[in-house]
């Protein structure tokens, strides 16, 4: 049997071996590659740099266990730039698993700042509902989450009070931002179909690989202010706030799997016309 | 490394990985308690924070406000509604009933459709349809080509110049692929035929990104097995 014989019966677990290497080795070795900001990355950074200390956003943290190796080093970033420039968030879910997330989020970053609970930062925790708590959302906030997470009346939290012009918080369009972390449905597609549009209200967001290609529209007709989709997209967002994190380091790795997977697409392929030129037939 | 939650995560991240050198009873016992696990979880979730606030509690104050002493509101029977659609979604297993079960099934699909017509074309058809009418070449384009300097800012520059004509051409082209009304053949096939190399393009690229989402996950167990299992410091 030849050599592209033999690679072409390979037994598929050396592949997955040769994939376990390339993306442990630059883990290993602290491997870093430099990582350029696209216009998208860059337009959600500067949505989040416009911001004044003081300024309130909502933060829709819709994503489950699932999309946390992609979304989370994103939730992080965001929350530290956040409350770095003094910036308070609403922050809720759409997602039945989302809450202990955005909690955990919360309490790796808001120790950092010093801040504290219901005068720089909320979380709303769950609704289920989708679409429609979106809706109701843009007309108060209030009748959807009567409670935060912890069971705490809204009204009796501070930054509830402390909206544009000194107004109660009590819909959407009395923050100046909605920063969407999200991997499906509900995400940012219906954040933007429900909220965007009908509102008025400005919104950047920050998506999972699979979902960002459907995304770029909203972009270039201005629906979306910015974007960053998936490891990338965190890992672009970390160098432009100079914090870099897990999404920085996972790009090395990344990058080198895609290109192991780039050079086996066309090991197979050159060695499958090779063998069919030969007139050896598949084993 | 000491606490036993890292443990747990770490075998059962292990014995799902088993399944890549071949499926094993190991694999199976973790996928079921997998499954088992989320379902209980969830069950109990939409059990505390969609069923009591939102069904129970609303249909107890209801039924009180009926049937208890005084004079019902109308808003007290209209919280019996939400219990009365939800009895009549379940007459589904009665062979006399079951025609009421089409109620609530109607006022779900009557909802979400409204709100999914209203989304799609407020928030997407106009809008999308509104961003690609565009000049042919983009507006101060030229003058970006004339002050590039270097070759790579001249190439971009160049690509620049060209960039609404790509995406009129394409959306163009393949709105003709899935127009079926008239035969593909001549310039219309030929049409159809570009609008072909512009999806495939884009099928490539979310390929491409769907790609990176897989790997992202597989490096997040690794950054899992060797920083918070073994301790090897990896990250930031």
């Amino acid at each position: 049997m030849s050599l592209t014989q033999r690679i072409e019966s390979l037994d598929r677990r050396w592949i997955f071996l040769v994939m376990l290497v390339a993306m442990s080795f630059p883990l290993i070795v602290h491997m870093k590659l430099p990582v350029r900001a696209s216009p998208e990355a860059r337009g959600f950074y500067e949505n989040i740099e416009k911001l004044q200390a003081g300024d309130v956003v909502y933060l829709a943290s819709d994503y489950d266990p699932g999309g946390k190796a992609e979304l989370d080093p994103m939730l992080l970033a965001v929350l530290d730039r956040l409350f770095q420039k003094n910036v308070k968030i609403v922050g809720a879910t759409l997602w039945p698993a989302g809450s202990p997330l955005l909690e955990r989020a919360y309490k790796a970053e808001a120790p950092k700042y010093n801040k504290v609970y219901g005068v720089d930062y909320v979380h709303l925790g769950f609704k289920e509902g989708k679409e429609n708590v979106m809706v109701q959302l843009g007309k108060s906030i209030r009748e959807v989450f009567p409670v935060d997470y912890y069971g705490t009346p809204l009204d009796s939290l501070p930054l509830m009070h402390s909206g544009l012009n000194g107004k109660p918080i009590d819909k959407l369009n009395d923050t100046k931002l909605l920063v969407n972390i999200s991997i499906g449905y509900p995400g940012t597609k219906e954040w933007v179909q429900q909220v965007r549009s009908r509102f008025n209200l400005p919104m950047i967001s920050g998506c999972a690989a699979v979902s960002a290609p459907e995304y770029f529209p909203y972009v270039q007709s201005g629906q979306l202010s910015g974007l960053l989709g998936g490891l990338a997209g965190a890992a672009e967002y970390e160098e432009m706030i100079d914090r870099p994190g897990w999404g920085v380091t996972g790009m090395a790795a990344q990058s080198l799997a895609h290109v192991t997977i780039v050079l086996l697409i066309v090991l197979g392929n050159f060695v499958y016309f090779w063998n069919r030129r030969q007139g050896v037939s598949r084993p | 490394m000491n606490d036993p939650w890292i443990w747990i995560e770490a075998i059962m991240t292990l014995a799902i990985l088993s399944y890549l050198y071949k499926d094993n009873p190991v694999y199976k016992a973790a996928e079921y308690l997998f499954v088992g696990i989320a379902s209980g979880y969830y069950l109990s979730i939409y059990f505390q924070n969609v069923l009591v606030p939102n069904l129970f509690v609303p249909s107890w104050r209801g039924v009180h406000a009926a049937f208890g002493p005084g004079t019902p509101a109308p808003t007290d029977l209209i919280r019996l509604s939400s219990l009365m659609l939800a009895v009549f979604m379940f007459m589904r297993f009665s062979p006399k009933g079951a025609w009421l079960s089409r109620w609530p099934l109607g006022a779900l699909v009557g909802a979400y459709a409204g709100l999914a017509v209203i989304g799609l074309a407020q928030g997407d058809l106009i809008p999308q349809i509104d961003s690609n009418l565009l000049p042919i070449i983009t507006p101060g384009s030229w003058s970006t080509l004339a002050g590039a300097q270097g070759l790579a800012q001249g190439m971009a520059a160049f690509l620049g110049l060209f960039s609404n004509v790509v995406l009129i051409v394409g959306l163009l082209a393949t709105l003709v692929y899935f127009f079926f009304s008239l035969e593909h053949r001549g310039f219309t096939g030929r049409t159809a035929k570009l609008g072909v190399y512009f999806l495939m393009i884009s099928f490539g690229a979310s390929y491409g990104f769907t790609v990176m989402a897989r790997i992202s996950l597989a490096l997040d167990r690794l950054r899992f097995l060797f920083e918070d299992w073994l301790g090897i410091h990896i990250s930031g």
